[in-house]
């Protein structure tokens, strides 16, 4: 599992940003608030994290059973050994709004431009501006001390900061806001926070986490977003496989499964002697549903060497029968925290 | 990631709904030859791309001279189509059954190029270079949101145009969406787009261009000169000048933008087009179907229905979860023979696929509760990918039901 571009244990220890992109339903949010939780209960004293969702989906506060998130910074959640997490749903328009007050004091000039549509322009048109905007916020977030301040001795207002990013067919333009930005916006702040903010992403301290199912689509975009990122100097940390389900079958029994050599004679006996009225229907079927596994299987062991071929540590979470909630996702993260040992990377 | 219902899997209220329900005919849609257009809409990862493809092999088979407009095919997917890259034209599907006399054609849109090609089509050469060149364009034709979805309603737009201006043309069209956040993307950004490439902000931000100084001044009062000092000020001079020259040049062009997709959107609306929405069986793709489905209805837009895809297939129904996992416990512990570990094997695998349905199916019909007129269709899932025509035949038999 280590790669010349892998991550190890002081790369992980050093990172501050965490991004955390995949393709649409594969579970993004839920592998978001993990791993904040993961962070916020790991290694000793109690942690900060800040867990931030910039689509305005909603899914933290749904994932957390909180009330909708808003754009000041909220406690959503609290772990056993004392940390804390905060929530945001991050807001272009009001990102740009604050921004303006903060380093323009513009009062009248705030309100005529939201009148003549300006904000619409800045925060949904005009290519890239949003993107500044809404990592922009979190690049604040993460420069912030704890006595409110952006610089002095003060602690860190955060000790990490999760985000849950765009799907990975947008990640790599919403994380090159430069190339995008600084390209049009030749001058002026939105440029030179443009640049401040690349450095942040292309600094150690960030990390760009890729969630995924073991499908072909969501696969195909994660081996396509890891040479996208890694080309434009993005360091990428975990793969996150959702949804994993056990093995119910030996591979002896798969084998057998997958090419109908299955003994039914002995299986029905089996089925009748421990009380079961075993049918030939109920035998085929059984049977037919043990070849439907056999070959999600097999497709699923094709998609996992595909991701192995990365080098990139692998993070297996399981399916979850019941759906997520915020009971089940902090067993998620408890998992999330022995596996990121098992790859060398926590505690 | 909110709670499951709490009602229990077997109660009279799901039989009474999932009778409710009203089956999604897709072989009648198939036959209507008043059908012209079918758009296939939904979240993202919910199979829209699939469903089309097999929509459209389906239609051919029956006779229709079919045009499938895919977005983001799966690369297997695409090759099933023999679409090797992604060039904007569309071209004959190669293997399909021509009996019927239906033929096929399918295409991967590129939104930049069809963007260039309406700048073409719209602008005089010298123009249309000048625009093709400026940085502001390219950024907006390759990156807005809400790009990928006007052009594709203009790329449909294009599509009918071709197919009513020949006699052998097509006579269906089916539309994969783009991968947006939201469903209703798909029918609000090209609307966006037009209004803003026609809104007051932008002529605002041309005025200067057209009439400088004090003749701007006098058209847009003194607001407009504090606005726009202060997008200066924030954006930089050149970004000013480069969306200014950008709307100089497209000025010829303008009313086309919000004309088009006005346009578009009524032929959306028209009784020629037919919405599919397509989901899976999870709580966030339903809802969002609801959310489409809801808006369909409120804008009085032809939805012909819901396909719900990839639904668990359970083979041996006679056998509850609850019994195959005591059955399978008790094997366990008698501790048989290789046979024995196979059959509890077997019983566990079976109950975690019942569970898995039931869930799916419950979260189907809750869509149904809420939505009783609204006809349905379950396609069970495939145990591969879909990669030749002959797993897409799969998918359009399973379409059309039993």
């Amino acid at each position: 599992m280590t790669d010349a571009h892998a991550i190890g244990a002081p790369e992980w220890q050093r990172a501050r940003l965490h991004v955390v992109t995949g393709k649409g339903g594969t579970g993004k949010t839920t592998a978001a608030s993990a791993l904040a939780l993961a962070l916020a209960s790991g290694s000793g004293t109690p942690r900060r994290v800040l867990l931030a969702e910039v689509e305005g989906r909603q899914g933290i506060s749904q994932t957390f059973d909180v009330p909708p998130l808003g754009t000041d910074e909220t406690r959503i959640a609290r772990t056993s050994s004392g940390g804390e997490i905060l929530g945001l749903s991050v807001d272009a328009k009001a990102a740009l709004l604050e921004y303006l007050q903060l380093f323009y004091k513009l009062g009248r000039a705030g309100k005529l431009l939201e009148k003549f549509g300006a904000i619409d322009f800045a925060t949904t048109i005009a290519p890239g501006v949003r993107d500044v905007l809404l990592i922009g916020r979190l690049y604040e977030a993460n420069r912030r001390r704890r006595d409110g301040r952006h610089r002095g001795a003060s602690p860190a207002a955060y000790d990490a900061i999760v985000m849950d990013a765009p799907p990975t067919g947008r990640i790599g333009r919403f994380l090159s806001v430069n190339s995008e930005v600084a390209d049009l916006a030749r001058v002026g702040p939105i440029h030179s926070q443009a640049e401040s903010i690349t450095d942040l992403l292309e600094s150690e301290q960030t990390l760009v986490h890729i969630v995924t199912l073991l499908e072909e689509m969501p696969v195909q975009e994660t081996l396509e977003a890891v040479r996208e990122l890694r080309s434009k100097d993005l360091r990428v940390g975990l793969i996150f496989v959702n949804m994993v389900r056990d093995p119910l079958l030996d591979d002896v029994a798969l084998e057998q499964a997958r090419t109908g050599r299955l003994h039914k004679p002995s299986i029905s006996s089996q089925l009748a002697d421990a009380g079961v009225t075993a049918t030939p229907e109920l035998v085929d079927g059984l049977l037919e549903e043990a070849y439907d596994h056999a070959h999600r299987v097999d497709l699923e062991t094709e998609q996992l060497a595909l991701l192995e071929e990365t080098g990139l540590p692998l993070v297996i979470l399981p399916a979850l029968p019941e759906g997520v909630d915020s009971g089940s996702v902090r067993e998620l993260a408890d998992i999330l925290l022995d596996e990121l040992e098992e790859v060398g990377l926590a505690r | 990631m909110t709670q499951t219902p709490h009602t229990p899997a077997h109660s009279p209220a799901h039989v009474r709904a999932a009778q409710a329900a009203p089956r999604l005919d897709i072989d009648a849609m198939i036959a209507d030859r008043s059908v012209e257009v079918v758009v296939c809409c939904g979240a993202g990862g919910v199979g829209k791309t699939t469903t089309a493809a097999a929509l459209g092999l389906r239609a051919a088979e029956a006779g229709r001279r079919v045009v499938v407009l895919t977005i983001d095919p799966a690369r297997r997917l695409a090759q099933a189509l023999g679409l090797s890259e992604l060039d904007n034209t569309p071209r004959p599907v190669v293997g399909f059954d021509a009996s019927a006399g239906g033929s096929l054609d399918a295409m991967m849109l590129d939104m930049k190029r069809t963007f260039d090609e309406v700048v073409l089509a719209h602008a005089d050469p010298g123009k249309a270079e000048q625009i093709l060149a400026n940085p502001f364009y390219q950024a907006v034709s390759s990156s807005f949101a809400g790009t990928q979805e006007y052009m594709a309603m203009e790329k449909l737009g294009q599509l009918k145009a071709a197919a009513g201006s020949s006699p052998d043309g097509w006579d269906l069209i089916i539309v994969d969406t783009p991968p947006s956040r939201s469903a209703l993307d798909f029918l609000d950004a090209p609307n966006r787009l037009g209004s803003f490439l026609d809104g007051r902000f932008i002529r605002l931000l041309s005025a200067p261009a057209k009439a400088s100084g004090r003749a701007g001044v006098k058209v847009f009062g003194l607001g407009v000169q504090l606005v726009s000092s202060t997008m200066t000020k924030i954006l930089g001079g050149q970004f000013l000048t480069d969306v200014q020259t950008f709307v100089a040049a497209l000025d010829t062009m303008f009313g086309g933008f919000r004309e088009r997709a006005d346009e578009t959107y009524r032929l959306l609306s028209r009784a020629g087009t037919s919405f599919l929405v397509v989901a899976a069986p999870e709580r966030d793709a339903l809802r969002e179907a609801s959310y489409f489905v809801d808006r369909l209805q409120a804008d009085r837009m032809p939805l012909s229905g819901l396909v719900v895809n990839r639904m668990g297939r359970v083979s041996a129904g006679a056998l509850t979860p609850s019994r195959a996992l005591a059955v399978a416990e008790a094997l366990e512990d008698r501790g048989g023979p290789k046979s024995a570990e196979n059959a509890a094997g077997l019983l566990r695998l079976h109950a975690a696929v019942v569970t898995i349905a039931q869930r799916q199916r419950e979260l189907a019909e809750r869509f149904s509760r809420s939505h009783p007129d609204v006809p349905v269709v379950q396609v069970p899932a495939l145990n591969r990918d879909v990669h030749d025509l002959e797993s897409l035949r799969e998918v359009g038999n399973a379409l059309a039901g039993p």
